[in-house]
C-alpha cells in the first residue's frame, strides 16, 4: 500500500518549461503545469493559444521542442505506449468512420486497446449506457448529430478505463442541454471514479461549472493558474452581488457595509462591488432597515471578468 | 495497348553478359520475399495477450489496486517491446515511436501489467481489409478487371484452338493464355500491366488523408499504437485486397482458358502462374506505395488520386519517349551511326526505360510466362547464332530477370519507406 500512496501524491500530469515551436512560431512557451490526481482541470483560453499543442504534447504525439512533461510518471515521448494505455483523449472536432455503426467505432478502439470479446462488448455497452447513447448505437455514425458524435467521442476514450481523461473542448458546437449532459457525465467521472480530468476550453462558464482548478492561456504562455477563488484574489478580490429589493433605493445602505467598494444600479438590480462576500451582511442590514431582500447572489461570471482582465493585459503587452 | 514485348520472347536482347550467369552475386542481396510484408510489423509474436491484467478494479480510483503487476509478468512489457523489430530501412530512426528502452524498468512495476495489445498494425489491418472488401470499388474493379481478363483470355484461347498445330510446339500452351495478343485485345499480363495500377492506387490513393477528413487520425493514434502501425497497416490490408483480386481474377481466366482449350496445367505452368502472380502482386504494391505517399503528403484525396492517376498514365504511356529522347541526348545516334553508337544508344534507352515499374513488370513477365526467352532486352544476332531453341526449368527463368525482380522489390519498398518517413515525421493536427 505504501507503494500506491506514494503514487497518489504524485501529480498525474506535470509539465515543467515545456515550450513547443512551430518554425519560428511558438505555440506554447515555458509552461508550468501541475494536475494532481482525481483533480478536474480546466485549460481555459482563446482558440490559437496552444490548447491542443499542449494536449497533443501530454500524449506524445508531438515532441516538445523544450522542457519536460510527466504524464502518470511517464514520459510521453519515450513511453508513448505506456501513456496512450492510460490516458483517454478526445480530440477537438472528434471524427468517426462514417460509414460503421457507433458500436463498430467502438469496437475498434476497443481492439486497438487490445480488448477483445464479451470483456469489449461489455465495456461498449457500459460506456455507451454512460453517455446515453445505447439506443442509436447501432445506427450509422453518418447519421449522428454533432451532440451525439461528441457523446460518442467521451465513450471512446472511455473504452480503456483511463486513469487520465483529456478532453480538448468536449462541448464544442453542442446545444446547452447537450453541453449540460457532456459536462455531468465528467464530473460524475472524476467523483465516482477518480479519474483525472484535464479540459480545454474556451467557455468559461461550462469550466467554471466543473473544474476545481483553472489555468488561463494566452498566446503560449500559462498567465495564471488557480481556483476561481485564488484566481480572483489575485486581481485585487472584488466580487459582485446582486441585490434586488421591494421599498426603495438601498443604495446608502449597502455603501455603507463594510468590505464594499461600490454600488451600480443595473435595471432592478443592484450590483454591489465587494472585496469579499458580504452577502450574510447585506441580508441582515437590509432586513432591519425594513426592506424586502427578493434577489440575493453572487454573480457567476466572476471569471468572465478575470479571463478578460488577462486576456486584456496581454493585449497590452502585445501592443 | 500492346508494347513489343508483350509476347515476343526475344524481342531485344542485351549483348553480352546479361545472361543469366553474371547475376547471380545478386542473389543474395535484398529481395528475398518482400511481397506481402515489407515492414517489420509480424515479429511481434510473443507479447501476450492480456494476460494477467484483471479487467476489474482498473477504474477503481486512481491509485488503488493498480499498484503491483498482477500477473507473473514483472517489468514485462518492456522487454517485449523493445525487442521489436524495427520498420523498413531507414525509417526506423524517426524517433516519433520509440518507446521503453531498458531504463525505465522501474516505473514499469508501477504502472499496469497489461501487455500491449498484441501488433495494433493487425488489428488495423483487419479493419482496413474489411472496409476494402466491402467496399464498391473493390467490387467495381473486380468486375472491370475480370472481365476484361476473360475477354483477352477468351480470343487468346480461340487463337491458340485455330492454330493447335503451331501451338503444339510449343512447351506450354496453358501459359500462352495469359501472354498472347493475337488480335486488338492486349494479352492478360498486359492488360494487369496496364490496369493494374490502378487497382493499387485505388486502395491506397486515400489511406492517410481520408483519415484526416474525417478527422480520425488523433483519435486512431491516440490508442496504444505505434504510429507506424497505422501505415503499415493499411498496406498490408492493401496489398492482401491486392492479392485478392489478381488471384480471383487468374483463376477465374484459368478456368475460362482451361474450358475453352481443353488443356490442363502441367505442375510447372502452375509454379509459373504463382511466380508470376507474386510478381504482379509486387507490381501493384509500387504503384500501392506510390499512391500511399501522395495520400501522405496530400490533404485531399481529390489530389492525391489525380497525381498517383497522372504520373501512372505518363510512365505508362509516354514513359518509353521518354526513354527514347532521353538515350539521344545521353547517347545519340549520328547521321552515320556506327554499330556501336547504335547499340550504345538502344542499352541506354532500355535503362532508363527501366525506370518504369511498367518495364519492369513487362521484362520479368516474359521471361516467367515464357520458358524460351533466356535474355531480355538487346539481343544481337551474333548472340542467338548457333543457338539452340529450348526450354528453360523456372529457376533458370527466374533467374534471366533476376535483377528487373529485384528493382521491384526495392521500388516497392522504397516508395514505401519514403511514404513511412514522411508520415512518422508529419504532425497529427493537419
Amino acid at each position: 500500500m505504501s507503494a500506491t500512496s506514494k503514487a497518489s501524491a504524485k501529480p498525474a500530469i506535470s509539465c515543467r518549461n515545456l515550450t513547443k515551436a512551430y518554425g519560428h512560431t511558438t505555440a506554447v512557451s515555458g509552461l508550468n503545469l501541475s494536475v494532481g490526481r482525481g483533480e478536474v482541470f480546466g485549460l481555459l483560453g482563446p482558440n490559437g493559444a496552444g490548447k491542443t499543442t499542449t494536449i497533443l504534447m501530454l500524449l506524445g504525439l508531438t515532441e516538445p521542442t523544450k522542457g519536460t512533461v510527466r504524464v502518470l510518471g511517464l514520459d510521453p515521448t519515450k513511453q508513448a505506449l505506456q501513456v496512450k494505455r492510460r490516458v483517454g483523449y478526445l480530440p477537438d472536432a472528434v471524427g468517426f468512420y462514417p460509414t460503421l455503426t457507433g458500436r463498430a467505432n467502438l469496437r475498434y478502439t476497443a481492439r486497438l486497446n487490445g480488448l477483445r470479446g464479451a470483456e469489449a462488448e461489455q465495456r461498449i455497452d457500459e460506456v455507451l449506457e454512460l453517455v446515453g447513447l445505447s439506443g442509436r448505437a447501432d445506427d450509422r455514425v453518418s447519421k449522428y448529430s454533432r451532440g451525439m458524435g461528441q457523446r460518442l467521442g467521451i465513450a471512446d476514450a472511455l473504452i480503456k478505463q483511463p486513469e487520465v481523461l483529456i478532453l480538448d473542448e468536449p462541448t464544442v458546437g453542442l446545444d446547452p442541454q447537450a453541453a449540460d449532459q457532456v459536462l455531468a457525465t465528467i464530473t460524475s467521472l472524476a467523483a465516482d471514479r477518480g479519474v483525472t480530468v484535464l479540459l480545454s476550453s474556451h467557455l468559461l462558464t461550462q469550466v467554471q461549472a466543473v473544474c476545481h482548478r483553472i489555468g488561463i492561456f494566452v498566446s503560449g504562455s500559462l498567465v495564471a493558474a488557480g481556483t476561481i477563488d485564488e484566481l480572483a484574489a489575485a486581481h485585487g478580490g472584488r466580487i459582485t452581488i446582486e441585490v434586488g429589493v421591494h421599498g426603495g433605493d438601498p443604495s446608502d445602505i449597502l455603501r455603507r457595509l463594510d468590505g464594499v467598494v461600490d454600488v451600480r444600479r443595473d435595471g432592478d438590480v443592484f450590483l454591489v462591488g465587494a472585496q469579499r462576500d458580504v452577502r450574510e451582511q447585506i441580508g441582515q442590514q437590509l432586513g432591519r432597515a425594513g426592506f424586502v431582500l427578493v434577489h440575493l447572489r453572487q454573480r457567476p461570471e466572476e471569471l468572465g471578468q478575470i479571463y478578460r482582465r488577462y486576456f486584456s493585459e496581454s493585449d497590452h503587452d502585445a501592443a | 495497348m500492346t508494347r513489343p514485348e508483350d509476347g515476343g520472347p526475344v524481342g531485344r536482347g542485351s549483348p553480352g553478359g546479361q545472361g543469366g550467369q553474371s547475376r547471380g552475386g545478386q542473389r543474395g542481396g535484398s529481395a528475398g520475399d518482400h511481397g506481402e510484408e515489407p515492414r517489420g510489423g509480424p515479429g511481434e509474436g510473443p507479447r501476450a495477450g492480456l494476460g494477467g491484467q484483471s479487467p476489474e478494479g482498473q477504474f477503481g480510483g486512481p491509485a488503488g489496486g493498480r499498484g503491483e503487476p498482477t500477473g507473473g509478468q514483472p517489468g514485462g512489457p518492456q522487454g517485449k517491446r523493445s525487442a521489436r523489430p524495427e520498420g523498413p530501412s531507414g525509417a526506423a530512426g524517426v524517433g516519433v515511436r520509440m518507446d521503453a528502452p531498458a531504463r525505465d524498468a522501474t516505473p514499469a512495476r508501477r504502472t499496469r501489467a497489461r501487455t500491449a495489445p498484441s501488433g495494433g498494425w493487425r488489428v488495423i489491418a483487419g479493419k482496413e481489409l474489411a472496409d476494402n472488401l466491402l467496399s464498391i470499388r473493390f467490387f467495381v474493379l473486380l468486375v472491370v478487371l475480370g472481365l476484361a481478363a476473360v475477354a483477352a483470355v477468351s480470343t487468346a484461347a480461340s487463337a491458340i484452338r485455330n492454330a493447335a498445330s503451331a501451338a503444339s510446339g510449343s512447351p506450354s500452351p496453358f501459359l500462352l493464355l495469359f501472354t498472347s495478343s493475337p488480335g486488338q485485345i492486349p494479352s492478360f499480363v498486359a492488360l494487369i500491366g496496364f490496369l493494374g495500377p490502378l487497382v493499387g492506387i485505388a486502395f491506397a490513393f486515400d489511406a492517410i488523408n481520408n483519415e484526416r477528413s474525417q478527422r480520425t487520425l488523433p483519435r486512431l493514434v491516440s490508442q496504444p499504437v505505434h504510429r507506424d502501425d497505422v501505415i503499415n497497416g493499411k498496406f498490408a490490408a492493401g496489398l492482401a485486397v491486392v492479392s485478392v483480386t489478381l488471384v480471383a481474377v487468374t483463376a477465374i481466366v484459368a478456368g475460362v482458358g482451361i474450358l475453352r482449350l481443353g488443356i490442363t496445367p502441367s505442375p510447372e505452368d502452375v509454379a509459373r502462374l504463382l511466380v508470376y502472380l507474386v510478381l504482379a502482386v509486387v507490381y501493384l504494391g509500387v504503384w500501392m506505395a506510390f499512391a500511399m505517399l501522395c495520400s501522405v503528403t496530400m490533404r485531399r484525396a481529390a489530389t492525391s488520386a489525380l497525381v498517383a492517376l497522372g504520373v501512372w498514365l505518363i510512365l505508362s504511356l509516354f514513359g518509353a519517349l521518354l526513354a527514347g529522347l532521353l538515350a539521344d541526348v545521353i547517347a545519340p545516334v549520328g547521321a552515320n551511326p556506327t554499330v556501336a553508337e547504335q547499340v550504345h544508344n538502344v542499352q541506354t534507352e532500355h535503362a532508363f526505360s527501366l525506370i518504369s515499374p511498367m518495364s519492369l513488370y513487362t521484362e520479368s513477365t516474359a521471361a516467367l510466362l515464357n520458358p524460351q526467352v533466356r535474355a531480355v532486352g538487346l539481343v544481337l544476332p551474333q548472340q542467338t547464332d548457333q543457338a539452340v531453341a529450348s526450354s528453360l526449368p523456372l529457376g533458370q527463368s527466374v533467374l534471366v530477370v533476376w535483377p528487373q525482380i529485384v528493382a521491384l522489390v526495392a521500388a516497392c519498398v522504397v516508395v514505401f519507406a519514403i511514404a513511412y518517413a514522411v508520415f512518422l515525421r508529419q504532425e497529427v493536427r493537419a
